[in-house]
């Protein structure tokens, strides 16, 4: 290996001061970037090869609303309730989906609020209503259906609600179980809903509702996630929003470590108790990232590697044979 | 004068001189570096291109057979399992070539752009790999979107950034977020090739009006 005084003329920097010198104002030596990449290029494939052969990758499958109802049948009957009193989560959600609330906030800043109702679901009628509305053949839903849209909002509202409490006070949630009460129509509305979600029908009704190709799944996700049986899934494997799930997948994989610092701020207080975590969580990711990024102007931060000495170690060897100014 | 002098300079003319103004002469690709480039903390940059390349290459196959083929073959499933490691390599690498950076305050002598286009391009990355879970129709996907959903809903991002949708995940993961990186990686490392690597902390050049004198 050879090494020659510098070809390029020098441009020295200017910058108040930033003493360093131009790249080009020292000796060089062969350096093959080519050969560099190539192997590189090889060692990688090869390494990803031998990963991908050993360790494969996660695929578990998607839970159905069919698998969701033979799994928890109580589940998919009180979400359905939930969604026509209006108490699960979607239909209390606010923006995109709708009004009900004005969501998450950030000190004064309503962003949630402010970027609109863009993605419109009405629960109760998207979810519920409007699927069983393509059952045909049922002589009994339909006038469960004529009956509960025929009734003025406050007594909709008083069966729904009425039914999804008696519910949750029912042994092990199960529907055969409920007290007796004045439940109008909606006891054979979600009976008949779960018997549509067991059949597999439900994704279609709820995917294809404004287009052939149904690949918009965002009614299909809200109404599995009203329920518990998503996350009793995901809380088995750690997936929990508590348990660094953000930054993990299905199985032993690494999932995505780069995350680790966002996943952290779930995890500590204030965040992990606040109303606003979500919002405020990403303002501080931002302003870190923002920090991260406008490292060359910060004072202070842009001097923190020259007292730390790790580059010290990363050019020893000039160091060794040159000095420092 | 001759006439051609006198002719107006032309658009292409403009446009060339740009490009070929963007790296000194020899430099774009050159087969010499400065003397201090011994460390093995310069492989990193190199790997993390040979990864994003391995990364591009496996997504292209994986695009072959459409966003649910890898469910059911298993031709389609190695190549998500390359596509997957490719990419958990990809960012070990770029990790460990930006902290080694930030170490060498990399961003000294006008390279303050180097070093934004590099973490802009990181950060681009993680929002690139965030949509392929989204797109994997599959568990993975259908409680990643679930959670994700909140966060950005909660900053106004979700009204327009549906993670619910996997069609528009798909297209975010395969088209524009790509481009994204594509565009800041070739800005990147142009950058490099322009401004050269940075010298050592407090480094005497030969050239420089210090005289790179033993002190």
């Amino acid at each position: 290996m050879s090494a020659t005084a510098p070809a390029v003329p020098p441009a020295p920097t200017h910058r108040r001061h930033d003493r360093t010198p131009d790249a080009h104002a020292f000796p060089t030596r062969p350096y093959d970037l080519v050969k560099e990449f190539v192997l590189a290029l090889v060692g990688v494939l090869v390494l990803t090869i031998g990963l991908a052969w050993v360790f494969s990758s996660p695929d578990e499958r998607p839970i159905t609303m069919s698998d969701w109802a033979t799994a928890t049948p109580n589940d998919v009957v009180a979400t359905a309730a939930g969604e026509l009193a209006g108490t699960t989560t979607s239909a209390q959600y606010g923006p995109p989906y709708n009004s009900a609330s004005d969501g998450q906030m950030l000190g004064p800043l309503a962003l949630q609020k402010w970027a609109g109702v863009r993605i419109p679901v009405d629960s109760a009628e998207d979810l519920v209503l409007t699927p069983l509305g393509r059952i045909s053949g049922d002589a009994i839903l339909k006038a469960a259906l004529a009956a509960y849209r025929a009734a003025p909002p406050v007594q909709r509202l008083a069966w729904s609600t009425a039914y999804a409490q008696a519910l949750s006070n029912a042994p092990d949630g199960d529907p055969a179980r409920v007290a007796p009460g004045d439940y109008g129509p909606v006891p054979v509305l979600t009976d008949r809903f779960l018997g549509l979600a067991r059949s597999g029908g439900l994704e279609g009704t709820l995917a294809s509702a404004e287009s052939f190709y149904g690949i918009d799944a965002t009614r299909s996700l809200l109404l599995l996630a009203d329920g518990t049986h998503l996350e009793d899934q995901a809380r088995a494997q750690h997936l929990g929003g508590d348990q660094w799930g953000m930054m993990n997948e299905t199985g032993n994989y690494p999932g995505q470590p780069w995350m680790w610092l966002y996943t952290f701020w779930y995890q500590v207080p204030p965040f992990n108790t606040s109303d606003n975590a979500d919002a405020q969580v990403w303002a501080l990711m931002v302003a870190l990232t923002l920090v991260l990024m406008l490292v060359p102007f910060i004072p202070g931060l842009r001097s923190l590697p020259r007292l730390v000495p790790i580059h010290r170690l990363i050019w020893r060897d000039w160091y060794r044979q040159h000095g420092r100014r | 004068m001759s006439s051609t002098d006198m002719q107006p300079r032309s658009w292409t003319a403009w446009l060339r001189g740009r490009i070929s103004g963007l790296v000194p002469p020899g430099q774009a690709l050159p087969d010499r570096q400065p003397a201090y480039v011994t460390s093995w903390i310069y492989v990193f940059g190199v790997i993390t291109l040979a990864a994003l390349l391995i990364v591009l290459a496996t997504g292209g196959v994986l695009a072959l057979g459409g966003p649910t083929w890898w469910h059911v073959s298993s031709v389609g499933h190695f190549a998500n399992s390359l596509h997957l490691w490719s990419a958990e390599i990809f960012f070990a690498a770029m990790v460990v070539h930006l902290w080694g950076k930030f170490f060498m305050a990399a961003w000294r002598g006008k390279r303050a752009l180097t070093w934004i286009t590099g973490v802009t391009a990181f950060v681009g990355s993680i929002g690139t790999a965030f949509t392929g879970y989204l797109s994997q129709t599959n568990f993975d996907s259908q409680w990643i979107g679930a959670q994700a959903k909140d966060g950005l809903n909660a900053v106004g991002v979700g009204a327009y950034l549906n993670v619910l949708n996997p069609g528009q995940m798909l297209m975010w993961h395969i088209v524009l977020m790509p481009a994204v990186v594509g565009i800041l990686v070739v800005w990147h490392v142009v950058l490099v090739r322009r401004h050269g690597v940075v010298p050592p902390i407090d480094a005497v050049g030969l050239g420089s009006p210090d005289g790179g004198v033993k002190q």
